[in-house]
């Protein structure tokens, strides 16, 4: 086992999620085609992916950093930068574009000064566009950490946000 | 316990989720607690019924009474009438809006009566988390028989028979895909499922997944017997963690049940699945690329040949099958492949779901036998355009997929005949789009939606797909000029023909197939700098009508930004300082008066 006391420190990662992840890692060390489920599991612990825990998953499975990084880049999942307290994910699929959703797009980023695939100043919210979420019938689809709410419009869409703080 | 004299199968799926099921049925469970009719009433959470329009719904079994937009405040009622008195709830029933007559029974509401149910022919019946009761229903029948009494050979010839053909998107024959993995040697051999439901529109595959998990293992498990697999994978993607769990706990069972793991049935036979979750990238869907993912690496595709059923998954002789594609082999093997023919068309054979959304009444699931017309899906089943707006296209599949007008309507959903009008039959996702929809716009998005996806490794893709997209975008900033319409087709026509993978070759389906019918809109753009359907900001005036506007103030009430002025009997103005060109008032305005 590495010992990540002296070799990684980060202000994110408390010692209780490297323990962890380092759990993570010695489970699936020996199991080919694992970093996907590995890197998965490490962003669940801490929220995201800073490159030392990239390093570091690079180290314990024994795969080159060069393509850890790659596959973290490839993957729309994996998230290189802090997210915000509250995730807004609004769907872009095809079903919410045509009922509207970019208006309610519009109207989040004026309101919370966030930009699309960026946080807010203030790490309230963290606004991403997401593919069909799957639940069309729903559309326009938003889900705010693990809420889903149906049917949004742009003048519901505040209502809905001013209550995550 | 005593066995339960009515089952009230209320949806569990992500629509009725959403419309507020899980607090009625909070309600619901308590108040029959309370009257102390738990032992006799049993609340079943099904998958998705599929008539999400008018969710939460829930069906009372066995007197087949469906009820909809069902309230905690509708308890009581449903309590004291029907489970105590046996007086249904009319009120609850199903309204037709044109004949304004309540329907009681489920298969005599118009969106269920045009419906042939074989892969969702569980949803809503049964307990997906349960298998007893998807053996109560036939299932695993179809495995024992498979397994029990026929050959490899003969079970790649009853799928041949059948005329199945994949539902993933390209239509490929799928006993001759299994009939080409079967003659391919090599002692391990893998068999995949393709759960990554990448088009957007399209939810059936997560819907089949949440209904009846066992009928897509028992397909797999039978996929394995015919080529000779012990190991399977699911591919799943992350977005879909009720699909994901409801598959672990199948799984679970199937393995407890030992139809699944080692000496399947007691046959000799060995095969295990392992669910792999995908982490969000539609080139995912396309197989070499979704081989690759499993094996941990970049999701890049690669020319083939050589063809997965020689060297897929780590290089070994590989079967990808899409979700719906494998709840229909069950039903072949019980039923035989002839049964399975029996409906549909020349080269189509059997149902398909389609995932209906967009601007159309009837939002749900739809299980029609190939060959039925658009027009009935959309108009018949789905219940036409709401708000008396006018039909403009129907989008079918997706990203690689096209629009087809309304003269087209009756064009069967059958491969061929999809693919001659421009778009392709996909996985089923089907958008109806009204006049409100600007057709370039479409175009523009879902050219930012592929170059997005695009994974970079071909040039034809990669730079082609951005180039198409300027070009769009610069139409839509009404910055278009004509010789824009002869680039965008010759550029397409390179990019199909030289494109590596399925994605970059199909890109620019949705491109060409709004030129070929929506040419004017294009025109509109880029002659009159104007955007019929009022969706492209740049090439709106943001002023009202003083002829059109009828002063009801309406525009004024909508505007977030306080632009607009109006008094009572006065004409609105809207203040171009103050204007922040969100279009509320467009969607606000009855009498298409802004500009
Ligand atoms: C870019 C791209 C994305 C795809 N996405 C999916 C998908 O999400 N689900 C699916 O079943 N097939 C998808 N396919 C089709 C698969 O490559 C493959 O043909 C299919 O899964 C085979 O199963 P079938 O024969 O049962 O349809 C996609 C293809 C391409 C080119
Ligand atoms: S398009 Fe938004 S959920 Fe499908």
């Amino acid at each position: 086992m590495m010992n990540h006391s002296s070799c990684c420190q980060h202000p994110d990662i408390t010692h209780g999620m490297w323990l962890d992840i380092d759990a993570v890692i010695a489970e699936n060390r020996n199991t080919p085609g694992a970093l996907i489920t590995v890197m998965r599991k490490c962003q669940n612990i801490v929220g995201y992916l800073p490159a030392a825990l990239l390093d570091y998953i690079a180290r314990g499975l024994n795969i080159p950093g060069s393509k850890v990084f790659g596959v973290a880049t490839f993957y729309s999942y994996f998230s290189l930068t802090p997210k915000g307290r509250n995730t807004i994910k609004v769907c872009m699929g095809t079903a919410c574009y045509v009922k509207g959703i970019k208006e309610s797009i519009d109207r989040i980023s004026a309101k919370y000064s966030v930009k699309e695939g960026k946080t807010s100043e203030d790490k309230r919210f963290s606004l991403e566009a997401v593919r069909c979420l799957g639940a069309c019938g729903l559309a326009p689809v938003m889900v705010v950490n693990a809420d889903i709410h149906g049917s949004i419009s742009a003048d519901k869409v505040i209502d809905i946000l001013d209550k995550y703080s | 316990m005593d066995k339960p004299r009515t089952q009230l199968m209320l949806c569990g799926g992500t629509g009725c989720h959403s419309t507020g099921m899980s607090a009625f049925k909070e309600t619901l469970q308590q108040a029959l607690e309370k009257e102390n009719l738990s032992r006799e009433i049993r609340i079943v959470e099904t998958g998705c019924n599929g008539f999400c329009a008018v969710g939460p719904v829930m069906l009372v079994q066995p007197e087949g009474i469906f009820y909809q937009k069902l309230r905690p405040e509708d308890v009581p009622e449903l309590i004291r009438e029907h489970f105590l008195k046996g007086r249904p709830v009319k009120r609850l029933f199903y309204t037709e809006p044109a004949s304004k007559e309540s329907i009681p029974d489920m298969n005599s509401i118009p969106f269920f009566a045009h419906q042939q149910f074989r892969v969702m022919r569980n949803k809503g019946l049964i307990d997906p988390e349960v298998i007893d009761e998807y053996i109560a229903r036939d299932g695993y029948f179809g495995l024992a028989k498979a397994l029990q009494d026929m050959t490899p050979q003969q079970i790649i010839e009853e799928v041949k028979v059948s005329g199945l053909r994949g539902r993933g998107g390209a239509g490929f024959p799928t006993g001759l895909k299994w009939d080409f993995a079967h003659k391919s040697p090599g002692d391990v051999k893998y068999v995949l499922c393709n759960a990554d439901e990448g088009d957007p529109g399209a939810f059936m595959d997560r819907s089949v997944l949440e209904a009846d998990p066992h009928a897509v293992l028992e397909g797999m498990i039978i996929a394995a017997k015919a080529i000779n697999s012990h190991q399977g994978y699911i591919y799943c993607r992350s977005e879909y963690p009720l699909a994901i769990k409801r598959l672990e706990i199948a799984i679970r069972q199937a393995r407890e049940y030992g139809l699944l793991g080692m000496n399947i049935l007691d046959t000799g036979f060995d095969f295990e699945i392992d669910i792999y979750q995908g982490a969000g990238a539609f080139v995912c869907g396309e197989e070499t690329a979704l081989m690759r993912s499993i094996e941990g690496r970049r999701g890049m595709p690669r020319p083939r040949p050589p063809f997965p059923a020689r060297k897929g998954l780590w290089d070994k002789p590989t079967i990808l099958n899409n979700v719906e594609t494998l709840a229909n082999i069950p039903q072949i093997m019980l039923n035989g492949g002839k049964w399975y023919a029996g409906v549909g068309t020349e080269t189509s054979k059997g149902t398909k779901v389609f995932a209906l959304s967009g601007n159309v009444n009837n939002i749900g699931l739809v299980e029609v036998p190939m060959g039925t017309p658009l027009r009935t899906i959309i108009y018949d089943i789905g219940g036409g355009i709401p708000e008396r707006k006018k039909f403009k296209a129907v989008q079918l599949g997706g990203p690689s997929g096209g629009c087809i007008p309304e003269s087209l309507l009756d064009t069967p959903v059958d491969y061929e005949a999809i693919a001659k009008v421009g778009a392709i039959m996909g996985s089923g996702g089907v958008i109806v789009m009204n006049e409100n929809t600007c057709m370039v716009d479409m175009a523009r998005f879902f050219m930012d939606f592929i170059q997005d996806e695009s994974c970079g490794k071909c040039t034809p893709c990669r730079e082609g797909t951005r180039r198409l997209l300027q070009i769009l975008e610069k139409i839509c900033n009404g910055n278009g000029e004509p010789k824009d319409l002869e680039d965008l087709v010759e550029l397409s026509d390179v990019i199909k023909n030289s494109a590596l993978c399925g994605l970059g070759q199909t890109a620019p389906n949705p491109v060409l197939s709004t030129l070929r019918y929506f040419r004017d809109e294009y025109v509109a753009h880029i002659v009159e700098k104007r955007c019929p359907a009022k969706r492209c900001v740049s090439l709106l005036r943001f002023e009202v009508d003083p002829d059109l506007c009828k002063k009801c103030g309406l525009c004024f009430q909508v505007c977030p930004a306080h632009a607009i002025s109006w008094e009572k009997k006065q004409i609105a103005v809207i203040d171009k300082e103050k204007c922040i060109q969100c279009l509320s008032c467009y969607a606000g305005c009855r009498f298409d008066a802004i500009l």
